[in-house]
């Protein structure tokens, strides 16, 4: 699992990619504290290289959507995989976190 | 950091020449001395001060001397480590010093270079022994705390199934070698019908233990004053968002299943959906109700869907330990390695199937590590 980040004005891209579980969860955590900031209006993770998601996971998402949404900012998905699609939806998550099918319109949506 | 040393040896001119020759060491606070004239004194300060590090010492000296000394340190203090100090050539003492522990030795006349270096490689070693000490502390209260989360997990599951004339249930766990946080339960309900669930905890060891007990306890209050799965669910919910800051989550499906009309009306909160097997062997993946897992967004409001359960048929639930079960080729099982399983070998009943589930798991992952629990429950109607 690594984590790379662009910043495109108040909005920031981050991609993940490879297995994120119990065992680098933490590590997910501390790397999407690391780019994030104070006057940041966006996060969009792009998981298209993403392999699997546990649900260690999906709790390091929620905390990151709470820790923005505190912060009056948003958190998108975008790009992912049928199986990780599938987590998503049957977990719920895609109740509560929106999931776009590019950056584009994932960068769309949040400026719109 | 400062280490201390204790220097011990009946010559009194050595104070004042450690003192002197070790003195930019001493100034520039790496070391620190102390002094003791023989054994008995040197084991009174030992056991006086235990932020003594290390020890150099003489061999002959009145009243203890330093080889009974070398005996006796590991009893005050196992940690320490000695350096002995010996005449040129006295090769039968320092065989004698090594034997009984000392690290190492220097010999007489004591050359100040030496010693120092001798100090330091003995104070490395110590830094490296105490690093070593402080990971296997580390390991065996990681592992203690999780025994007790495995204890707790293990402690809430039914060991006693409730079944009818038409109906019987069977459930199993099979845990992780790091703890998961799988449950299930299976509880009584007014006229004949019977409530289940099957959860998993979105993390792992005694916090993930504690949100189990206390979602199981809560799904238990629940189920036996509320008659609609949905209804259950949104109330569990409710209940642990009041209080929920870590954002740990449960899935859960809970079900309530009704002998006399053979109707299973279930709700799902994140979790996977019902697999229904009927007595061919041919399987069904039923719908999601829309659920989010608990614990995530209060105030939710939980849909479920029911379907008819014919003779014949089984319901098997099941965590993602069944459906990310992965082989050695790191891929993923699927509902399909179930589905397989039931197409070529029809379930003969609650037990049958459960136990077949998860030995297809088992036969799937090999000798691949196990990262989930596994859990397994089923009703078959007769």
């Amino acid at each position: 699992m690594a984590i790379s980040a662009e910043r495109e004005g108040g909005t920031v891209v981050a991609k993940a990619d490879g297995r994120i579980d119990g065992s680098n969860a933490s590590e997910f955590q501390a790397d999407l504290q690391a780019v994030i900031e104070d006057s940041d209006q966006a996060l969009i993770l792009d998981f298209e290289s993403v392999s699997y998601i546990s649900s260690a996971g999906l709790r390091v998402l929620l905390l990151t959507a709470k820790t923005l949404e505190g912060n009056g900012a948003k958190l998108a998905l975008c790009s992912l995989s049928e199986p990780i699609r599938e987590v998503f939806r049957i977990s719920g998550f895609d109740n509560i976190i929106p999931i776009h099918d590019s950056q584009a319109e994932a960068a769309a949506a949040i400026s719109g | 950091m400062t280490y201390k040393i204790l220097v011990v040896d009946d010559e009194p001119d050595l104070e004042p020449l450690v003192l002197q020759r070790m003195r930019r060491h001493i100034r520039r606070g790496r070391y620190e001395f102390v002094f003791a004239h023989n054994g008995i004194e040197a084991l009174e300060e030992l056991q006086a001060d235990p932020g003594i590090d290390m020890v150099v010492s003489d061999i002959n000296m009145p009243r203890m001397d330093g080889l009974t000394l070398l005996e006796q340190i590991p009893n005050v203090s196992p940690d320490i480590r000695a350096i002995i100090v010996s005449a040129y050539g006295d090769m039968e003492n320092i065989r004698t010093a090594m034997n009984r522990g000392a690290f190492d030795f220097v010999t007489k006349p004591v050359d100040f270079d030496d010693l120092q270096f001798t100090i330091d490689r003995t104070l490395e070693h110590i830094e490296q022994w105490r690093e070593a000490l402080s990971t296997r502390d580390k390991l065996v209260a990681l592992q203690n705390e999780l025994d007790v989360a495995s204890k707790m997990q293990q402690s809430i599951l039914p060991t006693a199934f409730p079944s009818g004339p038409s109906y019987k249930i069977f459930g199993t766990m099979h845990p992780a070698k790091d703890v998961g946080g799988d449950f299930f339960d299976v509880v009584r309900l007014a006229d004949e019908k019977v409530g289940l669930a099957i959860a998993d905890v979105s993390d792992k060891g005694v916090p993930a233990a504690l949100f189990m007990m206390s979602s199981r306890t809560l799904l238990k209050g629940s189920a036996i004053g509320t008659e609609a799965p949905g209804d259950v669910l949104t109330e569990v919910n409710n209940l642990l968002n009041e209080d929920e800051t870590t954002g740990m989550f449960v899935t859960m499906l809970y079900a309530v299943y009704d002998p006399a009309t053979g109707v299973f009306t279930y709700a799902s909160g994140g979790h996977d959906p019902p697999l229904v097997v009927r007595a061919d062997g041919s399987s069904e993946l039923k719908p999601l109700t829309g659920g989010i897992a608990l614990g995530v967004l209060g105030g939710f409001e939980y849909r479920q869907d029911s379907f008819q359960l014919e003779p014949g048929d089984t319901v098997c639930l099941y965590t993602d330990g069944v459906t990310e079960a992965t082989n050695q080729q790191g891929e993923l099982m699927g509902i399909e390695g179930i589905q397989e399983l039931f197409a070529s070998a029809p379930p003969k009943g609650a037990e049958q199937s459960c136990m077949g589930m998860l030995n297809r798991v088992l036969e799937y992952t090999g000798e691949a590590p196990q990262h989930d629990d596994i859990t397994c429950l089923t009703l078959h109607r007769d």
